[in-house]
């Protein structure tokens, strides 16, 4: 088998469809992951046990399960109760859900590491909760934790090929279906491979850049 | 003579099974100035803490300028406060911390100028104005735009004290202050201090090791052991010539461990 480069060009429109539905998937997927982790660690901080508990074991049950059989779940299971979501929305929400549970540590570890002097002191100056955790604690915590959810979203762009079992047009599955109807593989597979390795790359040198920024703190 | 600023009235306090506190009762007069001393664990500290209401009491009651701290009076019933009374109770005090506590995040006048425009709706301007008024008299003036982590231990202090009195509190509280800093260092804290209690007539509530301080600062000394106040009486009667034996054993030690009084 040999590399054509006329099949490449013939086909490279198609596969930027891919990229592009791909870094969108991340980046909705990352955003709704950055929420849910903050929802989910904040819940497991509630002084109601049953809230914290059941939040706490639903995350342990996300976290302990495949990702390819919650989109699986979401996509072609949930329809039979009457939500039935487009493919990609399916898949940023499995995305978003699954590594949710695992920014959740981060954002847990984050707020564990502001001292406690730090709420003691909001207290002293009379401020509300709200008010602790936006001005005080939040801003504390966030930056130092920027470069490990970063490298979850990272890890996230990397299985976004998973969403190609949900009918989700993205980069591998655009290649897949090329593959299918011309019986070549070799260029679009290896384009796949290429763009996430361009794409991974250039986040590895921004996570870089990150944690130079943000990962240490000043005390 | 006028009425008491706190009174504590018979509070009991444990962690776990220890009994920090146990049925502790004082009183407060505006504008004194109170020097708690002791040795550690002997409860000091956790009633300033609980004045802060940093700590909740397990028994007893306080009351701040005749309102009670904890509890509020609903119909008949005296039930425990809410949040909103604490918020309106924690108006009247204010805390300075042994490891300081500064907002890290925040330059040296947002430390100072963030509550009030937080909590009293104090504008910028006005906030910043009094901020810088307060950091003239603790000597920080010209360290406004710092951040805390380029200030010294002493200089920290400093802007905590500011930090503390942009709430104008009627109480302030003072915990081990003095105690994280170098002994080069301690002196600037507590000129700040003097200088505080000869200028203002806020009532003061201070924890120290430093007893040649506490005698020179305070008006009246207690002397804490286990949860109880075993001996208490003017700076002079307490340090020169105190009547219990604890009292007598624990200003032995001190002064044994290099301390002046």
């Amino acid at each position: 088998m040999e590399w054509d480069w006329n099949f490449v060009w013939q086909i490279m429109p198609t596969m930027l469809q891919g990229v592009k539905i791909t870094i969108i998937a991340t980046l909705l997927g990352s955003a709704l992951a950055a929420v849910i982790g903050l929802v989910i660690a904040l819940l497991r901080r509630s002084p109601n046990r049953i809230v914290s508990r059941s939040v706490g074991f639903a995350a342990e049950f996300i976290r302990g399960t495949p990702l390819l059989v919650q989109l699986y779940f979401i996509f072609y299971v949930l329809p039979d109760i009457g939500i039935l979501l487009s493919p990609l929305v399916a898949g940023v929400i499995g995305l978003g859900l699954h590594y949710g549970t695992y920014t959740a540590e981060v954002y847990r570890a984050g707020i564990d590491n502001v001292p406690r002097g730090q709420w003691e002191a909001a207290k002293a100056c009379n401020l509300g909760p709200t008010q602790t955790w936006t001005h005080i604690i939040m801003p504390q915590a966030i930056p130092p934790m920027i470069p490990a959810l970063a490298n979850y979203f990272i890890a996230m762009f990397k299985e976004t090929p998973l969403l190609s079992a949900i009918t989700v047009l993205e980069l591998m599955n655009q290649a897949k279906s090329i593959a299918n109807s011309n019986y070549r593989y070799i260029e679009p597979i290896t384009l796949v491979g290429a763009f996430f390795l361009v794409i991974s790359l250039c986040s590895v040198f921004l996570l870089r850049w990150l944690e130079r920024r943000y990962g240490r703190i000043e005390s | 003579m006028s009425a008491p600023i706190i009174e504590i009235d018979g509070i009991t306090k444990s962690f776990g099974s220890f009994k920090v506190l146990d049925g502790l009762s004082m009183k407060v007069m505006p504008g004194e100035k109170l020097a708690l001393i002791g040795p550690s664990g002997s409860g000091k500290t956790t009633i300033l803490r609980i004045l802060m209401t940093l700590e909740r009491i397990d028994g007893g009651h306080i009351h701040v300028e005749g309102e009670q701290l904890y509890h509020v009076t609903r119909g008949d019933d005296l039930v425990p406060a809410d949040e909103r009374h604490l918020a309106k109770m924690r108006q009247k005090i204010g805390m300075v911390f042994q490891l300081f506590n500064l907002f890290p995040h925040k330059s040296v006048i947002d430390n100072v100028t963030l509550a009030p425009m937080l909590t009293k709706g104090v504008a910028r301007a006005a906030a910043e104005k009094r901020a810088m008024e307060l950091l003239d008299m603790v000597g920080m003036a010209d360290k406004a735009k710092s951040m805390p982590s380029q200030l010294s231990g002493g200089q920290k202090q400093r802007v905590a004290i500011a930090r503390a009195l942009a709430l104008s509190p009627k109480i302030m509280l003072f915990d081990e202050v003095t105690s994280a800093l170098d002994p080069e260092l301690v002196e600037e804290v507590l000129n700040v201090m003097r200088r505080l209690a000869e200028e203002t007539d806020m009532t003061m509530l201070l924890v120290t090791h430093e007893m040649g301080f506490a005698h020179d600062f305070a008006d009246r000394v207690l002397f804490f052991d286990r949860g109880r106040i075993v001996e208490e009486g003017k700076p002079d009667d307490i340090f020169r010539h105190p009547k219990q034996e604890r009292t007598q054993t624990f200003l032995r030690k001190i002064i044994a461990a290099g301390h002046r009084v």
